[in-house]
């Protein structure tokens, strides 16, 4: 492919690219200088940490930056004719048939209130394709990106959709013009990793059938060296290095790019050194954590008056040894966020044990659960929603010491200085408030948070997936250092296998409610035992590359 | 559909009960209405125990109530003090009340969701700053101060149309009225259709919208002024229950015959069976009113359908 577009002009061509967006503080630039091109067929895909311009770079080629945002030099080259000063009419007849989009995030970029078949429909109505049999038209774009039932799937409103299908559909609205150059914009990242492959798989299928050129958006340098041909790094607003997929993964020349490397889960193949650990696991029979027959009916409202049961938790059992992590793993309604929220103590079970250090959690006063609480503490995924943005830091992290009326004032603020030592933020932090912080840093105030209690356990509930790999591979970090040094048990809720490598020493792996499997992380990831395990691993982007 | 309507329905029944029980507790339990009806002049036994009869008040509250609830239901809404019939006095007002909320409700509807979508599609320009200072001092100056204001200006002053509305209160005469009536929800309106459009305008999915190739004209309309205006309708519905339920300031500044004068001129004496019956009759139009925004929601929204 690349050699036999050697000599021709590229589909998109971008040229010193700056743009620079308008904001309160004044004018921000958020790409400075970004060259980046395209061959027709050829996919090539930006990585970067979110605030790198990756986004903002592609949305400018379809003249779809926010208000505020504008391109403030250099040539936007599409089929040879530069957009960079495009009006919104001029763009609007690349928009659909020549270029089309794949946005990130399928929840919220349906409108709510129309039928996904209108939604199709107006697409291809605005591209010239309107006439003749429309709904069958609709169907087969549908059926094209793999939506089973399309003609009455069309006839649905997009909240009738699971996440994967509005995906679908989203993709089948981006290709129904057979455009010449697909923008995909991190197209999977909300969606559970077995759906994500099959999507992407999915995508590449049309797009090489249909010789449509993709660029293709993600964080993920594990993914984009598996789908693309080419990748190009983006770091604060500037491209630091491109080349074939492979070439730079293998002899990565840039600094960031080599860390991007070291940090992408998805690349990494052992967990992280844990000696106390991992010798816990090997030998201890000391279990802090023993659920045993664990089970969770909801009642939940059908059409109309009746009611049904759900079982999202099936007699799931498993323990948690002391000074060890525990993964469980599962995709979305496989019932691991109500595990974790039993254990909590935030959901009552409707039939089974936890036994935490031995007691029967279900049989604690009052007062009992109230000194239970202050061993067993919470991280939850969204930094962003888990923090009360009008408490400042200290408050946050002084608030459960507090509650629990431990020490005066004055050595309240001293242990406050030390566990924001702890999670490696400066004492100055105390100060400042949530919107002040990044997601990495508001979810190290979120550790040092559940660490303030001096607690045994953490449950971590998708404690890492909402931040970026870089972020993500610091605060898996520290929760490993500071369970070296504390003697910490985690349970570790997660959809993300290649987390669970880097931090498991055991794994348990659920579905649809039940327990599928579990064992230790080592063995389960060697040797799967169920066909659904072997799914999930081998759904882990960029898992091929490392054979 | 058919489930979420009959839930609706349901939900209608123990708010009119508790709102008539409401109401009837606090006019007839906590005053005597005999004693307003003398105008504290002395009285005979007898004279004063005929009328307690004919008002039921000898007999124990529930009984009363039970009556009370017993006529509402068979459309009885009781006599005033003068002798009339409260169902003739609630036809004769409600039809010119019904007539101003439809005016007012026309006026905010229309210039309210107008202004509101240019305001928003252009946030922070002249127009929507304009806009905003305008219907920041409408809504902040009180609704009888307003009145007087247009009374005399465009009434008196300028002469353009009768400053008070006669008996028969027909659409010309209520103009004013509407307007003054319309003004403080037309404010709202503005305020919420702007809003609604500017936080559209940003949405994913109009982002979408526009690259699939539409026209700037279609992404607006389609994607965000359908979305944009439910949360207006059903304002407006709400608002069209309460101003159903008579404006009390405004019908007694421009002396409009409505519902809302007939009420204040009942309490004003203290004729507690009219009270009553006008405010149980007030109730029963909210409630029903509140419904038919309720499933208004629904038809404009699927999701709330089969939530």
């Amino acid at each position: 492919m690349e050699m036999q577009n050697k000599n021709e002009q590229p589909l998109l061509d971008m040229r010193d690219v700056e743009i620079t967006f308008n904001t309160a503080n004044g004018p921000v630039k958020a790409v400075r200088g970004a060259n980046l091109s395209v061959m027709q067929g050829e996919s090539v895909a930006i990585v970067g940490e979110s605030g790198s311009g990756k986004s903002t770079i592609a949305l400018a080629a379809m003249g779809l930056l926010a208000r505020n945002g504008k391109v403030t030099g250099g040539q936007i080259l599409f089929d040879g004719k530069d957009y960079a000063a495009a009006s919104d009419k001029e763009f609007r007849h690349i928009r659909g048939d020549q270029i089309g989009m794949v946005p990130q995030d399928p929840m919220s970029n349906l409108n709510p209130v129309w039928k996904i078949g209108f939604q199709v429909k107006e697409t291809l109505k605005a591209n010239g394709l309107g006439g003749g049999d429309m709904n069958k038209k609709v169907a087969e774009a549908l059926e094209n990106a793999g939506l089973p039932d399309a003609e009455r799937r069309a006839g649905q409103y997009p909240h009738e959709f699971s996440g994967g299908m509005r995906q679908r559909a989203l993709i089948s609205i981006g290709l129904s013009c057979r455009p010449r150059l697909l923008v995909a914009d991190e197209p999977t990242s909300a969606l559970d990793v077995t759906v994500q492959r099959q999507i992407l798989d999915h995508l590449d299928n049309m797009t090489a059938e249909l010789g449509t050129a993709v660029l293709f958006i993600t964080h993920d340098l594990g993914l984009a060296a598996e789908r693309a041909e080419k990748v190009v790094v983006m770091y604060k607003g500037q491209v630091v290095e491109s080349g074939p997929a492979i070439d730079l993964l293998r002899n990565p020349q840039h600094p960031y790019t080599k860390r991007l490397i070291d940090s992408a889960p998805s690349l990494s193949s052992h967990r992280m050194e844990n000696e106390a650990a991992a010798q816990k696991s090997a030998s201890g029979t000391d279990n802090v954590l023993e659920i045993e027959n664990l089970t969770k009916v909801f009642k939940i409202r059908e059409k109309g008056l009746k009611k049904s049961d759900f079982l999202a938790v099936d007699d799931v059992s498993f323990n948690v040894r002391r000074g060890t992590t525990t993964a469980v793993v599962g995709e979305s309604g496989s019932g691991k966020s109500t595990v974790a929220k039993m254990v909590l103590n935030l959901l009552e079970p409707t039939s089974g044990t936890i036994r935490f250090d031995g007691e029967d959690m279900g049989r604690l006063s009052e007062k009992e659960l109230f000194r239970f609480r202050r061993r067993v503490q919470p991280i939850f995924q969204d930094p962003y929603g888990s923090l009360d943005p009008m408490y400042s830091i200290f408050r946050t992290i002084e608030q459960p010491l507090k509650i629990h009326g431990i020490g005066d004032a004055r050595s309240r603020q001293n242990k406050v200085k030390e566990l924001l030592e702890h999670v490696s933020m400066p004492a100055s932090t105390m100060h400042r408030f949530p919107n002040e912080l990044s997601g990495g840093q508001r979810q190290r105030i979120a550790i040092a948070r559940a660490l303030a209690l001096e607690p045994e356990v953490i449950i971590c509930d998708e404690a890492v997936s909402a931040l970026d790999v870089l972020v993500q591979a610091q605060v898996l970090e520290l929760l490993n250092k500071l369970q070296a040094e504390l003697g910490l048990s985690y349970l570790f809720i997660t959809h993300d296998l290649a987390v669970v490598r880097q931090i498991a020493d055991d794994v348990v792996v659920m579905k649809d409610g039940q327990l599928v499997e579990s064992g230790k992380t080592d063995d389960i990831f060697a040797t799967p035992q169920t066909e659904y395990t072997s799914n999930l691993l081998d759904a882990i982007p960029g898992g091929q590359l490392l054979v | 559909m058919l489930m979420y309507t009959l839930r609706r329905v349901l939900h209608m029944v123990p708010v009119f009960f508790g709102a008539t029980l409401l109401v009837y507790f606090l006019v007839f339990a906590t005053g005597d209405p005999i004693a307003a009806l003398s105008g504290g002049k002395p009285m005979s036994d007898a004279v004063e125990a005929t009328l307690r009869a004919q008002y039921n008040l000898d007999q124990p509250f529930w009984v009363q109530y039970g009556i009370y609830l017993k006529n509402l239901l068979t459309l009885d809404l009781g006599t005033t003090f003068s002798g009339q019939s409260v169902n003739d006095v609630v036809a004769r007002a409600m039809p010119v009340t019904a007539r101003l909320a439809v005016m007012a409700l026309a006026i905010e509807a229309i210039f309210g969701v107008v202004f509101g979508v240019f305001a928003g599609l252009r946030k922070g320009g002249i127009f929507d700053s304009t806009v905003l200072v305008l219907s920041l001092v409408v809504i902040s100056v009180p609704t009888f101060v307003l009145g007087f204001v247009f009374q005399f200006v465009f009434g008196v002053k300028l002469d353009w149309t009768s400053p008070t509305v006669g008996p028969d209160a027909g659409w010309g005469d209520l103009i004013l009225p509407a307007t003054v009536l319309g003004l403080v929800s037309l404010a709202y309106v503005i305020r919420l259709s702007r809003t609604q459009i500017a936080e559209n305008l940003s949405a994913d999915f109009v982002r979408t919208a526009s690259a699939k190739g539409l026209t700037r004209g279609r992404v607006v309309l389609v994607h965000v002024l359908r979305n944009s205006l439910i949360p207006v309708i059903t304002f407006l519905g709400a608002d069209l229950g309460m101003l159903m339920g008579g404006a009390i300031v405004t019908e007694g500044v421009f002396n409009v015959p409505g519902i809302g004068k007939v009420l204040f001129d009942a309490i004003k004496i203290g004729e507690s069976p009219t009270v009553v019956a006008v405010v149980s009759v007030m109730v029963l139009v909210f409630v029903v009113a509140n419904l038919a925004v309720d499933l208004l929601y629904a038809l404009l929204d699927p999701r709330i359908r089969y939530a």
